[in-house]
């Protein structure tokens, strides 16, 4: 009887401490929709709110998506080739370069931002860009491609496979690209929902690299909690849910993936 | 070409970028915080300028209670999720991790919607008390906030060491006549020990440099991020805002660089 009662509290907290995350997002999600959110559901559903963000806002979702997209495709140049050759390499140097460029993770935001905005902010043509913003995001998201593909590199025998295709005369560019990039491929594709992820919802950098022509969707959430009413600050959140979701679901297969593998072979 | 030629040559792109966008500007950054008016002196401010030393007090304390409440809940949740298997469980814990994704800014808004002014806690609390409680721009808001956005990346390290643990050990215990709670205290946590130290580090730095809820919930409280953007922006006190932010970086940076020495596994903050 008494243990039963601990798992009933027990249950019943968990269930307190997942809807204390869950209801404000269902609450944003409903008032985004709603007619009034101080008369509640009653007053009646809209999509009126969602096409004022839309005008509003459409262009700081499109540069969202650019600014992502293109830090996708710097950190998968830059990230994949690198995480290769740490893993190749091995030894001390390695595990110091694995640490450098870990230390974005390490440092807030804000310090980074300010760090770019006292080297680069008297280079006004860059400063004004949306590339500004681009370096920022890459610098904090290059970890992650790096350190996903070496954890998939480093399942496997990176070594004997890169020899094998060596005697058989492929050379090194080939090799990378006909035998480890195909291997890596689990890793390639974790590292990238979480490049695209953090790059649309990142704001401690972004806020600071901004400028009024460059804001990106975090950006203009910001702005809209701070001036807009409540319904369309609610809409544009939903707007952002939207896009997010799927990207979290496809990680959560993604990661499943190895596992379902490893338990069929 | 030799391999160890390819290797370097695969290197170079990333050398460029890290020196580029952030060795170099974090170099500058530390020689800005030098070079202001009071020179050196501005690091020495971060401790000894009374507005400064309370922020960062305010900032440690905060992260730290927010660190030890989300381990706490964690813990209890993630032991019950991983010991239970039931209807819905899949669907608590995508609930429970869920946010990990959001930005600081959304946090804040979540927090406003749970407690502000139009918030949930506000109206249930006007009507079952006749008073309206409004927690979100206050210590209690940013509180939650931070516990909000820690929760998540608390919950699946403990969730993944309460999977290793060793069952035998606790049946072990249980037949020498351990009561339930000295199976916990004498078992279970030690054994969850370094699952506490990593993510605890990680919650601890992740609420150190936490910006984007402070800035959203606009409370008057001084958290560290908050001080740096005031000096940077209105004060244009940019020596000061660079010394305070390497300070800032120093103290996640250690956190975490600590909670690696003790654990052995990589830990690292983001968001």
């Amino acid at each position: 009887m008494r243990d039963r009662l601990i798992v009933a509290a027990q249950f019943l907290f968990t269930v307190v401490v997942a809807s204390f995350l869950i209801v404000p997002a269902i609450l944003s999600m409903l008032a985004g929709i709603t007619v009034s959110y101080f008369r509640g559901i009653a007053s009646g559903l809209t999509l009126q709110w969602v096409i004022q963000v839309w005008d509003l806002y459409a262009e700081t979702i499109a540069r969202s998506f650019l600014v992502a997209g293109s830090a996708l495709v710097v950190t998968l140049v830059v990230g994949v080739p690198a995480a290769y050759a740490l893993i190749v390499r091995g030894g001390r140097l390695a595990r110091a370069i694995e640490e450098i460029i870990t230390l974005p993770l390490a440092i807030p935001g804000l310090a980074i931002a300010l760090a770019l905005l006292l080297i680069y902010g008297g280079f006004s043509d860059f400063r004004r860009s949306w590339l500004f913003i681009l370096a920022g995001h890459v610098v904090f998201t290059l970890p992650f491609m790096v350190r996903a593909v070496m954890a998939v590199l480093a399942t496997m025998d990176v070594k004997t496979l890169d020899e094998g295709a060596a005697s058989l005369g492929a050379g090194p560019w080939r090799r990378f690209r006909d035998v480890i990039v195909p291997n890596a491929r689990p890793g390639i594709l974790a590292g990238a929902l979480s490049v695209v992820t953090i790059s649309l919802g990142e704001f401690n950098l972004t806020w600071m690299l901004h400028t009024p022509l460059t804001k990106t969707l975090p950006v203009g959430l910001a702005d809209s909690y701070a001036s807009m009413r409540l319904e369309v600050a609610s809409a544009y959140t939903l707007v952002f849910f939207v896009m997010i979701i799927p990207l979290l679901v496809a990680m959560q297969v993604v990661a499943d993936l190895p596992g379902r593998q490893r338990a069929r072979g | 070409m030799s391999r160890n030629g390819f290797a370097q040559l695969a290197l170079l792109p990333l050398a460029l970028v890290t020196l580029a966008f952030f060795a170099l500007p974090m170099a500058k950054l530390v020689i800005v915080g030098a070079t202001g008016e009071m020179g050196l002196g501005a690091y020495a401010a971060i401790l000894l300028e009374p507005r400064y030393r309370a922020s960062l007090i305010a900032t440690v304390v905060l992260a730290a209670l927010t660190t030890v409440a989300a381990l706490a809940v964690a813990t209890i949740a993630g032991l019950f999720l991983q010991r239970h298997r039931f209807p819905g469980r899949a669907v608590l814990i995508a609930m429970l991790t869920f946010p990990l994704a959001f930005p600081g800014v959304v946090v804040g808004f979540m927090i406003i919607l749970l407690a502000g002014r139009q918030g949930l806690v506000g109206d249930v609390t006007s009507r079952l008390l006749g008073e309206k409680v409004v927690l979100a721009y206050s210590i209690q808001g940013l509180f939650l906030g931070y516990l909000y956005f820690s929760i998540p990346r608390v919950i699946l390290t403990i969730m993944a060491a309460v999977e290793k643990l060793d069952p035998a050990l606790e049946e072990a215990a249980r037949t020498l006549g351990a009561g339930p709670w000295a199976v916990h205290r004498d078992v279970i946590f030690p054994a969850l020990g370094p699952a506490f130290v990593a993510s605890g580090a990680i919650a601890f730095a992740t609420a150190m440099g936490a910006f984007g809820t402070a800035f959203t919930l606009a409370t008057n409280i001084d958290v560290l991020p908050m001080v740096i953007y005031t000096e940077f922006t209105l004060s244009a006190n940019i020596a000061m805002a660079a010394a305070l932010s390497v300070g800032l970086g120093l103290v996640a940076w250690a956190t975490l660089a600590f909670a690696r020495s003790l654990s052995g596994s990589t830990v690292a903050a983001a968001g």
